[in-house]
């Protein structure tokens, strides 16, 4: 007997389906982008954006409480009177930590959406999960235009996290409410 | 070979069903806010966008390009998948398929798993399988939970509990998680969140669909709202994942197009909250053993009918279900299948493959061919046009003609006063009478019939008694 494999790529070769007419891609590859698209984007999803220039400045609203940082975020990030939590990290210790502090990969001004992809300032994915408060930093030079534009900065085969707001559900009545699983609070700093 | 889990067992035919359906004013009242919203919110996320059409039509070559190269297609995704450290296995029906999930969830000495929405998952009746075989597995997504806890079916593609609305969600909550809660839909997802999150933090085993797969890096996608799906395709040490032949696109370029249709065309969002991409295992990032499960169950078949084969390129966003006039009134377990709605309406038939099976021959009746399905669609299938093919199919599968099937199916919308008042009292019929003296056309069960002669119109006052007259 042939092996289930076999069975269905010859049957997918017996509905001998013609040969399709070659894409045409004529929808927009570029938007126009941007740090005040980007920001009203993201705070249309009910996330807290700050447009700063200083970041360590910035990270004071951290003081006093426990947050997990992916070991190569700049140094200058790490200011005192907060108590960093770096890896290893147990989930249990990711779950009971007050928020998480990263950077991105690239961000998206057209639909307001922060790529991670696990490089530099980022983490794992479980980093950016557990804690229920996530404070990301964006620099001005990673934001692109477009879904387009994006998707060709980033490597496909990297673990990716694609970030609109914070969690959220349209399962009641079709209508969207924030804080489900994920971080029920997203911040983003834009860095100019 | 065994009946196809894509419809439910012993359900009743279309027509019987919906007739119960529509007596039920809570669940009219819940479709009609529900589906209401979602349109009118759909409408403004995609006028934003000038190159809508574009978009549209390019999500459709690509998924035709798909189906014309799907056996080299899922070669080169086998070995993207491989190559990266993952495990494909092929299953060429529901039965091969949940054997091959069960399995995996014993080596893994898993009895319990936790499950991220997936459609692929749901037609093939996974849950119940894994459940025979003594391992249980926990829906994380909102309204699966609650379909789940309340011992339900689902009713929509996107949000299969959505002919439910706060209170009923908050008395099921109630019940199964022995808590209070509020109805605020807030409180509602607060008492989800609690009730998941150590199942998350200490199961070994998630079990996913996919929203697309990218054949030439082996990436899988899968887009959410709530987190449950990061959780899942992250914490576990182990991640199966069931998904269509179909659901492939040839390149990472591609997805630019979905990741734009898909998320304005479901949810009405510029994007999802969250979408989660990964290639394989990643050492020390998620999972580290990865399964990948391809299922035809139906597919290769559907892919054989030159003008069926489209209904493939679904990509399950709901927008179709949304729009459509006879799925506001009859809700989605009318269809008997975790296909309801246009898309439904054309999909299960192809994929039971049975045209005389009398569930999957009713279905192709369920439709007023308004054609609002395929103004919405973001892969722009041709609904009506599939729709009048299968049932010509059905036609011919029963030997018997056009018109008795038309009237057969007709028979129960106007058997009652009440339901053909509440009809016409929503204009839905009203426009179809003429004002010349004929009937050109009738609202879906009669339409088969009114398109192959004229009908005198009936007294203005009294159409129902006409039609009860004249029924045949
Ligand atoms: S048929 Fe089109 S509109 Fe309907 S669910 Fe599929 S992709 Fe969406």
């Amino acid at each position: 007997m042939a092996s289930a494999r076999e069975e269905i790529l010859q049957r997918i070769r017996n509905a001998r389906v013609p040969a399709a007419a070659p894409v045409v891609r004529g929808y927009l590859q570029e938007g126009p982008g941007g740090i005040d698209l980007f920001a009203e984007r993201v705070a249309d999803y009910r996330a807290i954006v700050h447009v700063v220039t200083d970041v360590p400045q910035a990270l004071e609203r951290l003081r006093g409480k426990r947050i997990v940082a992916p070991q190569d975020v700049p140094a200058e990030w790490l200011i005192d009177g907060v108590t960093w939590l770096h890896e290893p990290l147990t989930i249990a210790e990711l779950d009971q930590a007050d928020g998480v502090l990263t950077g991105c990969a690239v961000a998206i001004a057209d639909t307001g959406t922060i790529v991670l992809d696990g490089g530099e300032a980022q983490g794992r994915r479980a980093l950016t999960l557990l804690p229920d408060y996530h404070l990301c930093v964006v620099r001005a030079d990673q934001i692109a235009g477009s879904v387009p534009e994006a998707l060709g900065r980033l490597e496909p085969t990297r673990p990716l996290t694609f970030i609109s707001g914070p969690s959220a559900t349209s399962d009641i009545e079709l209508d969207r409410v924030e804080g489900v699983h994920g971080p029920r609070t997203l911040e983003v700093l834009i860095v100019t | 070979m065994a009946r196809n889990p894509v419809t439910w067992l012993g359900s009743p035919t279309f027509p019987k069903a919906a007739r119960e359906a529509l007596q039920d004013t809570q669940l009219r009242q819940n479709l009609r806010r529900a589906t209401g919203t979602i349109r009118g919110r759909r409408e403004a996320a995609v006028a934003e966008m000038t190159d809508w059409e574009m978009l549209r039509v390019a999500g459709e070559q690509i998924k035709d390009d798909v189906l014309a190269r799907l056996d080299t297609l899922l070669v080169q995704l086998e070995e993207s998948v491989t190559a990266r450290g993952g495990v494909v296995h092929w299953a060429r029906d529901a039965e091969e398929a949940n054997r091959i999930v069960l399995g995996l969830c014993r080596d893994e000495g898993a009895d319990e798993v936790v499950k991220v929405k997936s459609m692929a998952t749901a037609e093939i009746g996974l849950n119940e399988a894994l459940e025979a075989g003594g391992v249980h597995a926990v829906e994380t997504d909102l309204a699966e939970l609650i379909v789940q806890l309340g011992d339900d079916r689902p009713s929509h593609i996107l949000v299969p509990a959505i002919h439910r609305n706060r209170s009923e969600i908050r008395e099921i909550f109630q019940r199964r998680m022995g808590i209070e809660v509020s109805d605020e839909p807030a409180d509602l997802a607060e008492a989800a969140r609690v009730y998941l999150r150590e199942k998350f933090l200490t199961t070994k085993v998630a079990i996913s669909g996919a929203n697309f797969a990218v054949a030439d890096t082996g990436s899988i996608v899968v887009l959410e709202s709530e987190g449950n799906g990061r959780m899942c395709l992250t914490l576990p040490d182990t991640l199966i994942t069931v998904m269509g032949i179909e659901k492939l696109v040839p390149s990472w370029q591609d997805l630019e197009v979905f990741l734009q249709l898909l998320p304005r065309s479901s949810t009405a969002e510029r994007m999802n909250p969250y979408t989660s991409v990964w290639t394989g295992v990643t050492p020390g990032d998620g999972p580290q053993r990865f399964h990948l499960v391809l299922i035809d169950n139906g597919r290769t078949s559907t892919l054989e009918d030159s003008v069926g084969r489209q209904a493939l390129r679904c990509i399950r966003c709901s927008a179709c279900l949304n729009v459509c006039p006879v799925y506001e009134r009859t809700g989605g377990k009318s269809y008997g299948s975790v296909y309801p709605g246009p898309i439904g309406a054309i999909l299960t038939p192809q994929l039971v493959g049975d045209m005389r099976d009398p569930q999957a021959a009713s279905l192709p009746y369920a439709s007023s061919l308004c054609g609002a399905c395929f103004e919405v669609c973001p892969v722009r299938i041709d609904i009506p046009s599939v729709l009048t093919h299968l049932r010509a199919e059905a036609v011919e599968a029963k030997g018997r003609t056009a018109e008795s099937i038309a009237m057969a199916a007709a028979a129960w919308m106007f058997r009652e006063a009440s339901r053909y008042e509440k009809a016409q009292k929503a204009g839905s019929l009203a426009r179809f009478l003429a004002r010349d003296g004929k009937i050109t056309s009738l609202p879906w069960p009669g339409s088969k019939w009114t398109s192959s002669r004229d009908v005198p119109a009936p007294p203005a006052e009294s159409f129902r008694t006409w039609w009860r007259k004249n029924r045949g």
